[in-house]
């Protein structure tokens, strides 16, 4: 060795693999404005639909003229119901189990359900033509509080479903009831309650809300009719099962069904699922024989592809006066609007709610959701959340703080008291989940220390006393959370969308001069995965991340694979990568072997070569490796350097985190002003460190919006409010609080390299600290439980309902 | 419908077209004038997604005609590198400070900032913020949007950039 060979710490480096804040390879194309998405598309002869929509939330149809639409010069098509109907296309299935319309039949269920799809030459054309289309409609009554939606004269809502009790998740007690599931010992449960020294029991409401990436819902679809083959671009999270669901569908075979995710701007659960415009758009496209463009506006996003949450969780904790934890019980009343869309493993009707039990040693426990049918758009998604986590980290989050406030604890002594301890992983949860990893006292510690928990408290004390001698009007809120999530769905034999495993792949295909193209099942919206991924082959392999090309999102190319949502990517698909990348790494070893004339035993690895054994100047790196591969390999070895990975995760990955908030209130104004937030997340390896913590600034902002203001709500009437952004809360940068992030590591032990997965950890673990910010100010004034969103006009009204303003 | 005549520069390039009177000039940019860089998220004028300088001034292209537009001088996202490729501080400073996750919002965001460094070069972090509060970030939460554009406005002066810290 000479002073110029690279030390082993410079050949890592000039990798960029595991661990290096690594510059995004998406960036060099999204900063000049040649990212590519579905509406840059622009095909010869393409037409644009666009929908009539409803403007009753419950109402029978008694006619559709379309004639003045059709006479409209540039109008193409007009399809309702009737044209879809000898399809069989006029209801579509969906990924829980219920059908949902894609045109109304007969009936509408909700404001801004889709009637007709017109098609135009262009946008302006189309948009024109929905306003001459003619709905002659007959109000009926309506049910938008979920609470009177198993009323015995409730309305019935879905006359299509009216007579099978036997739904998707087993019976129905009502015709307007989805299902009833049950998890958990409700006999052993009871009896701890019964006898319980210290027990809470609280409603709390996650409101619902709206993913609302900027990019809203979006398609081409382009029939070859002289091939027979089906192309559709959309905005797919998941676009592997859409070509699966299109074939189905359509009857179209699935390999002359092409379905391709570009680039996609956001997608926070709303693009997992499929919608009537996708469907409409292939259909006309199918019938027209041209391609057809739909593109959501703002309005109908908000308003009718995927709400998320509307659980309302009446939670009850049992413990001993000293703050032992001894079981909880839980119903939720979920509402689902009109139809039965949630997007959770075909299994799941409530996804994986019974994570609800969080980060705490409770022995017993049982959760019980019944879910209804209401006049509203359908949905459900997991908005940056594995299923329902959020809701159900919310609901343990806050009866922590309410019973702490109950037995006059401080909330952290009594999560420390009930935490998992370390030496309990893996532990079995009392509702049957295997948590992997974790090692909770010692974040929550990390994190006490970080904002000098002990100050902070003394700081409110003294603002109370001062409040109470009427020295200031300002409140201080102390918000606590710590989060268990559940992410990476999942092990297939008891996650599936569909009827699919709920696996996920890589492919990976070193070239002889040494870089590699990978291909993975997953669609990145925004995470990053063309860098990361990257940095795990370059780790694995050896070969530096700028020669290696990911690629995602084209079903042609592409291994299947169910998709990003549910924290799943770096979890499934990224175990995938490293998987494949080590079947290759052992056809190297065996090329390195016959190269440097030793038995493959002999050679072991180093960084970006195999070397003989104790002569580390034998050595034959990656690059020599990928070239021997094809011109000169061991006597009978297949040539070519390439494996894919189909990998079915053993377990779920369970990431954790301890969040701190600071805020002051003015009961004056109600307006609440965060002065510090603090996260430390633990999702085991840190792959790219730069994105974990954009990643983290990012879902705190969504958790900020949620908990502060964000809100889908309806009318007596059943009249969707705030579909749009003037009304919908999404903060600006003057809004946004300032992020502080930590961590630790505590790797998975079942992933191939670590890794649990971290998109949606802040948002799962930032909504409750905010909320328990809130109701931490007020809780010295008794102001029991205040429901989320927190915005101002509601934080005056809960000082004016303490009397405040006096 | 009839069409009117307009003409416009745009990145340095004339531009003349028959359009529908009612024609955004998002609409005329992305579908006429084949730069799909500036975006459409909102359509109320809210998230600031299709912004553009117009006569170096920052409008968001969705709420001006096409025709409003005639006879103006337009800067595009895909007009601020260098006619030999380098790229203008601004994008490199996105990089850099991972200021951008899915893409969507930042040729918007990008032009806003260069309108805003031009106004003031040398922006506290609450004027950035205020600067930029009429563009919509789903992804970034702005943290990493505000270095990003401290970053270009010390490369444009030609001082080190120094990360305050958090």
């Amino acid at each position: 060795m000479n002073d110029m060979t690279p030390t082993q710490a410079e050949r890592t480096g000039k990798l960029e693999g595991l661990g290096c804040r690594r510059k995004r390879t998406e960036d060099i194309r999204f900063t000049q404005g040649r990212g590519n998405y579905v509406d840059d598309l622009k095909l010869p002869g393409m037409l644009f639909g666009d929908f009539v929509r409803s403007s009753h939330p419950h109402a029978r149809i008694k006619s559709i003229d379309t004639s003045k639409a059709l006479a409209l010069p540039g109008v193409k098509a007009v399809l309702t119901a009737a044209d879809l109907k000898p399809l069989k296309l006029h209801y579509m299935p969906t990924l829980a189990g219920d059908v949902a319309a894609v045109l109304a039949d007969d009936k509408v269920l909700f404001q801004n359900q889709e009637i007709a799809f017109v098609v135009a030459e262009d946008r302006y054309i189309a948009a024109d033509a929905t306003e001459l289309v003619e709905v002659e409609y007959e109000a009926l009554p309506v049910v938008v509080d979920p609470f009177q939606a198993m009323a015995p004269d409730a309305p019935v809502l879905r006359e299509d479903i009216k007579d099978k009790m036997d739904g998707a998740h087993g019976p129905r007690k009502h015709p307007n009831h989805i299902f009833n599931w049950q998890v958990g010992d409700k006999q052993g449960t009871d009896a701890v309650f019964d006898t319980a020294e210290v027990t809470t029991k609280d409603l709390f409401v996650y409101h619902r809300t709206h993913p609302s990436p900027l990019e809203t819902c979006q398609c081409v679809a382009s029939m070859d009719k002289i091939k027979g083959e089906l192309t559709v671009w959309g905005t797919f999270q998941a676009p592997h099962v859409i070509r699966t669901v299109v074939s189905i569908l359509s009857g179209i075979a699935e390999h002359k069904v092409h379905v391709i995710a570009p680039d996609i701007g956001g997608g926070f659960g709303n693009k997992v699922g499929v919608y009537p415009g996708y469907v409409c758009a292939i259909v006309a496209s199918i019938v027209l024989g041209v391609p057809v463009k739909w593109v959501e506006d703002r309005m109908e996003n908000l308003s009718t592809t995927s709400f998320a949450r509307d659980y309302h969780m009446t939670t009850e904790l049992a413990a001993t006066k000293d703050g032992k934890i001894l079981a909880m019980r839980i119903h939720v009343l979920a509402d689902h609007g009109a139809f039965d869309a949630c997007a959770d493993p075909s299994r799941w009707p409530a996804g994986f709610m019974n994570i609800c039990t969080g980060s705490y040693d409770i022995p017993v426990a049982h959760l019980e959701v019944d879910g209804v049918y209401t006049n509203k758009a359908s949905g459900g998604v997991a908005y940056r959340c594995s299923f329902r986590v959020t809701e159900a980290v919310y609901s343990i989050e806050r009866a922590i703080e309410v019973l702490a406030h109950k037995l006059g604890m401080d909330s952290v002594d009594l999560r420390m008291k009930n935490f998992i301890k370390a030496e309990q992983f893996p532990y079995h949860s009392a509702l049957g989940w295997e948590y992997d990893s974790g090692n909770y006292h010692v974040a929550m510690q990390k994190a006490m220390d970080a904002v000098g928990y002990p100050a902070l408290r003394a700081e409110q004390k003294t603002r109370q006393e001062a409040f109470r001698r009427g020295e200031t009007r300002q409140l201080l809120g102390i918000g606590v959370s710590f989060f268990t999530e559940i992410v990476g769905a999942g092990p297939s034999r008891n996650c599936d969308i569909l009827g699919v495993g709920m696996f996920d792949s890589a492919e990976i295909r070193i070239h002889p001069t040494g870089s590699i193209v990978a291909r993975m099942g997953t669609k990145s919206q925004g995470q990053g995965h063309e860098t990361t991924y990257a940095q795990i082959i370059a780790t694995e392999l050896g070969i530096p991340a700028d020669d290696i090309t990911v690629e995602e999102g084209n079903t042609d190319t592409a291994p299947y694979g169910l998709g990003t949502y549910g924290s799943r990517s770096t979890p499934v698909a990224g175990a995938a990568t490293a998987m494949a990348a080590r079947k290759i790494r052992a056809k190297a070893q065996m090329i390195a072997a016959h190269l440097l004339e030793v038995s493959e035993y002999d050679v072991e690895w180093d960084i970006d070569r195999f070397k003989v054994k104790g002569l580390p100047e034998k050595f034959k790196t990656m690059k020599e490796i990928a070239w021997a591969a094809y011109n000169n390999l061991p006597p009978g070895m297949e040539p070519g350097l390439e494996a894919v990975n189909y990998y079915d995760p053993p377990n779920m990955t369970y990431p954790f985190g301890a969040y701190f908030c600071v805020m002051d209130i003015d009961v004056d104004t109600g307006v609440a002003k965060t002065r510090r937030f603090y996260a430390l997340d633990d999702c085991g390896t840190r792959i790219n460190p730069m994105i974990i913590e954009g990643q983290v600034h990012g879902g705190l902002t969504e958790a900020f919006a949620v908990a502060m203001g964000q809100e889908i709500t309806y009318d007596a009437q059943g009249n969707v409010m705030g579909a749009s952004f003037m009304d919908f809360f999404l903060p600006t940068a003057v809004e946004t609080p300032k992020w502080e992030t930590d961590f630790t590591v505590t790797p998975s032990p079942h992933h191939p390299i670590g890794a649990k997965g971290v998109g949606e950890s802040p948002h799962v673990g930032g909504v409750p600290c905010f909320s328990n910010a809130v109701n931490d100010a007020f809780a010295f004034l008794e102001a029991g439980h205040i429901p989320m969103p927190h915005h101002a006009w509601r934080l005056w009204k809960v000082a004016d309902g303490l009397g405040l303003h006096a | 419908m009839s069409r009117v005549p307009v003409k416009m520069t745009i990145n340095g390039r004339a531009v003349e077209a028959l359009i529908e009177p009612r024609t955004l000039l998002i609409h005329f940019l992305r579908e006429q004038a084949g730069l799909t860089g500036a975006h459409i998220g909102c359509d109320t004028s809210h998230c600031g997604a299709c912004t553009v300088d117009l006569n170096a001034m920052s409008v968001k292209s969705c709420t001006v005609f096409a025709i409003q537009a005639n006879g103006a001088e337009i800067v595009t996202i895909e007009g601020m590198a260098a006619a030999d490729g380098t790229l203008h501080a601004l994008q490199d400073g996105f990089r850099q400070m991972h200021g951008l996750q899915c893409g969507y919002c930042t040729p918007g965001m990008i032009m806003r900032a260069h309108s805003l460094l031009k106004e003031n070069p040398n922006p506290s972090e609450d004027e950035i913020r205020i600067g930029i509060s009429g563009n919509l970030c789903r992804c970034t939460g702005y943290q990493n949007i505000v270095k990003s554009i401290q970053y270009a406005a010390a490369k444009i002066n030609g001082v080190p950039y120094q990360e305050a810290a958090e």
